[in-house]
């Protein structure tokens, strides 16, 4: 059961405490991420999204906390390793790449030492060896001179370079899995066309399981082969990229893709979702979303909507669409 | 006397000084050389990547620079040094950060009031008073709120209060630089569909200067792309999006990620290579001849300017059709 996955996260709850109260940030997510397969996450600010990697990857601020949940690594729960089993996780097992290329690198060290400090943690190789595999990664993501960048500052590369230069790090000792949390976000269109390009043709050349954290519809419609779409800490809705853009079964997916505007260019007014994002510190007893949305029932307001399958593995936690399949499984019923 | 157009944009230059030796300081040609023109009630989108001066340009126009070279007209009036003042009146700007665009010491009542007070556009406190809650209403804003500080609204309140402060003098133009940028997208929507109510309501027009592609064909009547420093496409924001002529406005424009994955799945990207040059360094002839894919000898020697290519439609390139 767990070959078939190459990375599991069940029911994972993490809370921040803060002065004024725990934090909520992520409350009950489970998702499978298959070997070699592209998983997207999509959710506003707050919605836990990045919280959730950062939890796969244990790097929590201090305040944070794992709270329950498992994250399975090839069958062995990776929440109950301790620092020394982390480090070897980190890096060798799965990656990360951050947001804004330009904080995330270290400014007074070169891009050499940089690339080659993972490579000497975790491997055998010996400086010179490392050295060459740091070249040979620069190559591989596109660097133009790498054996001139080695020897720079991220200071003298574009946000861009840099960008690549963080990809090449994350995947100089070749792990499965590669978080991207929001990687081209801080980019321009034409700089961000050229990573997602260079991340989907690693892909296929390295075969890691990559998980794409984004708040760009655009972004994940493209390129992932499962999405997972996040509010107030829960996953609402998942499935593949046609699942939740033609046939979503959740409101709030529903009413993301009301919000933006079309790609065809028609000057429809757009359909904003109500009301303000979630305050995690005082979440509701129902549904998250329910504040917000239009088709909001009783039940909402009190308890927690269940998993609904839909075929496919596709599944929306929502008791609107609970309702609807269980008045068509009524009328199947009735028909036989 | 009063003109066709609101705003007219002649040959605007925005150069900045910057040391590059001791003795030495090179300009940095952040605007080149910029033309164009608004009607009233109409919003002009202005798109390009970070670093290519859209911001400049907003900024240039109400004079928070003062303007290398050209000049901007408004209402076939030419504005000065001298006369701003009186035509911040009529032009006014939103910026894209909500966080640091609203002084955090005063309440949204002084944020809002600010405007009307340097303009002096009351008689009484108590029409001042009125002034603000009737505008706090008009973007949505609960008037009771008026005493609270601007950290205990969210990112799209924020922004709502930094538009009511905007329009607080009656504006017949204004500077949106990135207003949607910063947030969430069912928030933008909300702050999109109101800046298109307002211009329906008030007759505004606008400068939308945004990165987000499409947003700023939703919201656009004409469209610019600027590249930097120049304007290297302007036309009907359907006409540049259906059919864009410059090479920088086609991979500008098929680099966008489409939000549905049928169409994302076909549409076929035209990925540039490197990046985009220095403007401490720009190439003699037109500024997108490092990266583009039909450059020519002449495009490296001469600087193409915008020739029309019917119905308004501007294209600076050499190449045909």
């Amino acid at each position: 059961m767990s070959e078939e996955y190459i990375l599991q996260v069940k029911d994972l709850h993490t809370s921040f405490y803060t002065d004024s109260g725990e934090v909520k940030a992520v409350n009950g997510v489970t998702f499978n991420l298959a070997p070699g397969k592209i998983l997207g996450i999509v959710g506003e600010s707050g919605s836990g999204k990045s919280v959730t990697a950062y939890s796969i990857m244990q790097i929590l601020a201090n305040t944070g906390k794992i709270v329950s949940g498992q994250v399975l690594y090839k069958g062995q729960d990776i929440t109950k390793f301790d620092k020394k089993q982390m480090r070897g996780f980190r890096g060798k097992c799965c990656s990360i790449i951050f947001q804004d290329p330009m904080t995330s690198l270290n400014p007074v060290f070169t891009i050499g030492n940089q690339l080659m400090e993972a490579i000497l943690l975790h491997t055998d190789k010996d400086k010179k060896q490392a050295w060459e595999r740091a070249v040979e990664m620069l190559e591989l993501v596109g660097v133009n001179e790498p054996r001139k960048r080695m020897k720079q500052y991220p200071h003298e590369l574009s946000g861009g370079m840099r960008q690549r230069v963080m990809i090449a790090m994350a995947l100089a000792c070749e792990p499965d899995i590669l978080i991207a949390d929001e990687p081209t976000t801080a980019l321009d269109v034409t700089i961000q066309a050229q990573i997602l390009e260079l991340m989907q043709e690693l892909q296929k050349k390295m075969g890691m399981a990559i998980i794409m954290v984004t708040h760009d519809l655009g972004v994940i419609a493209s390129m992932c082969d499962e999405i997972i779409v996040m509010y107030g800490g829960r996953v609402c809705e998942r499935g593949t990229a046609e699942d939740i853009f033609y046939r979503s079964g959740h409101e709030y997916t529903k009413g993301l893709l009301r919000s933006i505007p079309k790609a065809d260019g028609s000057k429809e007014r757009l359909v904003p979702i109500a009301g303000t994002p979630i305050n995690l510190l005082n979440l509701p007893k129902g549904c998250a979303f329910c504040a917000r949305c239009d088709e909001a029932m009783k039940i909402c307001l009190t308890e927690v909507p269940p998993q609904v399958q839909m075929p496919d593995g596709h599944y929306a936690s929502c008791w609107l669409t609970y309702k609807r399949q269980m008045n068509e499984a009524e009328v199947g019923l009735n028909e036989q | 006397m009063s003109s066709e157009y609101l705003i007219e944009v002649e040959d605007l230059k925005q150069y900045f000084p910057v040391k590059t030796g001791f003795f030495k300081t090179t300009p940095l040609k952040a605007v080149d050389g910029v033309s164009f023109s608004i009607k009233a009630g109409e919003t002009l989108g202005l798109v390009g990547e970070s670093g290519c001066g859209k911001t400049t340009v907003g900024r240039s126009i109400l004079r928070l620079y003062e303007p290398t070279g050209g000049f901007v007209k408004y209402n076939g009036e030419e504005i000065t040094a001298a006369n701003i003042q009186e035509y911040r009146k009529h032009m006014q700007m939103v910026f894209q950060d909500p966080y640091s665009s609203l002084n955090p010491r005063m309440t949204v009542e002084d944020i809002i009031g600010e405007p009307l007070d340097v303009h002096r556009l009351y008689n009484s406190k108590q029409e001042r008073r009125e002034k603000i809650l009737s505008l706090m209403e008009l973007v949505g804003l609960n008037a009771e709120h008026a005493t609270r500080y601007a950290h205990e609204f969210s990112g799209g309140q924020r922004q709502r209060i930094g538009i009511a402060r905007a329009l607080a003098v009656d504006p017949k133009f204004i500077v949106c630089d990135e207003a949607v940028s910063a947030l969430d997208v069912s928030i933008q929507a909300q702050v999109i569909n109101m800046f298109e109510d307002l211009q329906q309501k008030l007759g505004v027009a606008y400068l939308f200067i945004a990165h987000d592609l499409l947003v700023v064909r939703h919201i656009s009547n004409r469209i610019a792309v600027m590249y930097l420093g120049r304007v290297v496409e302007i036309g009907d924001a359907d006409e540049v999006y259906e059919n864009p002529m410059h090479p920088y406005t086609q991979s500008l424009l098929s680099a966008v990620p489409i939000p549905d994955p049928v169409t994302a799945k076909k549409s076929k990207r035209i990925v540039l290579s490197g990046d985009v040059p220095s403007p401490m360094n720009m190439p003699a002839g037109c500024a997108f001849c490092t990266r583009c894919r039909y450059a020519e000898e002449r495009c490296a020697q001469e600087c193409p300017s915008l020739t029309d290519r019917g119905n308004g439609h501007q294209v600076a390139c050499f190449r045909e059709g």
